[in-house]
């Protein structure tokens, strides 16, 4: 009696969730005229170097992040309370201003008349071509993630449970030592959920691309854009790279949880331990 | 010395996510275009922002697709969570597997899924893309989250709470909305807050359902951060983060004062 109350959102998610993804699937399957085919699957592979690049770009941009937010997210559980959630609304309030605004700061920044190039002219140096390359794109990405991986790894080592470190102190554990033994793998859940926030927007993105790659730094995310909106309309073709683009991330996603199953390994071990 | 580098650290990851966002918001009181000189202080740009149709009405439009697909989202999903939350095991994993799709989708798919969907029966039943197309899927997206914010609150609720008003005579649905409802109201209310803030934000998938007649204010942006640096997109940036500067500090006050209200009254 009680279920009818999701009847509604069950409809709503056959027709607006499901029936587009049969869509994506059918479109890739087909040709302009409706026949069954393979190639635009198959056409992917001349796109092959765009995915590697792609999977590569947001690979760095991932690593990058973690490295960066990692310690810092450390810095942030290891504060008094108060001091701890000023720091974390400074972090926050970055995600709440729009990730094409926030592009759009770094495409001044970097031009050939931007900032950095006129601070470095000031002192005899450049101009550098810094726009429209690899390091922008990668630099855009990082910059507009990386509160994204903060977060999730403040949150475990937030909750942490101080007296665990205490105990690896009290058994021989030097500070490092602590650290990579005791805080890095119980901090495995947040690791996981700080990459993949990171790294799906960073491999289908079009806009950090578009805007600080130029048109030598195609990715994934302009490719189908430019299928379904841009020049070279083909929404078939565009569907069967949708296709491919889902089934890397799902790949990555798979690949990423079975860190989550030794993670889940380890809590165990902690917590018989402490039994 | 520990400390320093700490401090330093902290310090270095703060001025790299800020100082972009405050080169941006000084150079929007510049004279000239430029990003690099500044020449003189003006708030022309400004006033032009203002005097900007496009930027207004879809300013409006925004507002407008957040606040219709966030309310709709909030009650819908609401039902949805309720109802879920009492389904049997298998049903349950199914549909919350499901409901989880476009949160762990690329937007990009999710944007292009929709689209093909609304093209194919836009001209089988002749409407075109516009408002409808894109409160439709600023609702497929914000839903999912409104079902994620409800269902812990359902989970730690007393299950014999609904059973209990029963008994003293209630109907289901009195039920639900003189038991249940007070019970989960924290989780509706995060859910529709973000919602909105989802909804006011989105670009990816606003700009693939969107047509061409109407756009939100983000779809907007990237059409001006196409066509040349205009100081106006600064303008604008400095607004915005000004608003979400004031929001953030309000709801931190609000926040605290509620934690020491509760201090006392422990």
């Amino acid at each position: 009696m009680k279920k009818i109350a999701s009847a509604p959102y069950i409809i709503w998610m056959a027709i607006f969730i499901i029936v587009p993804l049969i869509m994506v699937a059918y479109f890739a399957f087909t040709s302009s005229d409706g026949a069954f085919t393979f190639e635009n699957i198959t056409k992917t592979e001349e796109y092959i170097p765009v995915f590697v690049k792609s999977i590569v770009l947001a690979a760095a941009a991932t690593a990058i992040c973690l490295a960066a937010a990692y310690p810092l997210a450390y810095i942030l559980a290891n504060m008094r309370l108060n001091a701890q959630s000023t720091m974390l609304m400074i972090i926050i309030l970055p995600m709440w201003i729009n990730l094409l605004l926030k592009t759009y700061a770094w495409q001044t920044l970097l031009g050939n008349n931007g900032l950095i190039n006129s601070v470095l002219g000031l002192i005899g140096l450049g101009p550098y071509k810094l726009l429209n390359t690899r390091g922008a794109v990668i630099l855009g990405m990082v910059y507009d993630l990386l509160p994204f991986m903060v977060l999730p790894l403040y949150t475990v080592m937030a909750k942490m449970d101080k007296s665990i470190l205490e105990a690896a102190a009290d058994l021989g554990c030097s500070k490092l030592q602590s650290i990579l033994k005791v805080t890095v793998p119980l901090s495995v859940p947040g690791i996981i959920s700080g990459i993949t926030m990171v790294f799906i927007p960073a491999i289908s993105t079009f806009i950090i691309s578009r805007m600080l790659g130029g048109s030598s730094n195609l990715l994934i995310g302009d490719l189908i854009e430019m299928q379904f909106l841009g020049n070279s309309y083909n929404p078939n073709l565009g569907a069967g790279i949708s296709l491919v683009l889902m089934a890397i991330v799902l790949i990555v996603m798979a690949v990423i949880s079975l860190i989550d199953t030794s993670g889940n390994e380890n809590e165990d071990r902690v917590g018989g331990a402490r039994v | 010395m520990k400390k320093i580098v700490k401090n330093l650290y902290t310090a270095l990851f703060i001025m790299f996510l800020y100082a972009p966002i405050f080169v941006l918001i000084i150079f929007s009181f510049n004279t000239t275009k430029s990003h690099s000189v500044m020449s003189g202080f003006t708030l022309k740009w400004y006033a032009e922002l203002f005097r900007d149709r496009v930027i207004i009405s879809s300013l409006i439009t925004t507002v407008i697709v957040a606040v219709s697909a966030s309310v709709i989202s909030t009650v819908l999903g609401t039902m949805a969570a309720f109802g879920i939350h009492n389904m049997k095991k298998l049903p349950r994993y199914a549909a919350l597997q499901v409901n989880n799709l476009p949160i762990v989708n690329p937007e990009i798919v999710t944007g292009v899924s929709l689209m093909l969907l609304f093209v194919f029966f836009a001209a089988r039943m002749s409407f075109s893309l516009g408002y409808a197309t894109l409160i439709i899927a600023h609702i497929t997206f914000d839903a999912p989250y409104v079902v994620l914010n409800v269902m812990p609150k359902l989970r730690q609720m007393d299950k014999h709470l609904s059973d209990a008003a029963a008994d003293l005579g209630c109907n289901p649905i009195q039920a639900f909305f003189k038991v249940v409802l007070p019970e989960i109201f924290p989780g509706v209310i995060s859910g529709f807050l973000m919602s909105f803030t989802l909804s006011l934000d989105d670009f990816t998938v606003s700009y693939f359902v969107s047509g061409s007649s109407v756009q939100t204010l983000p779809v907007t942006i990237y059409a001006m951060t196409r066509r040349q640096v205009s100081p106006k997109i600064n303008a604008l940036s400095t607004l915005i983060f000004i608003v979400v500067v004031t929001v953030l500090v309000v709801k931190n006050i609000i926040e605290r004062k509620n934690i020491r209200q509760e201090e006392i009254r422990i």
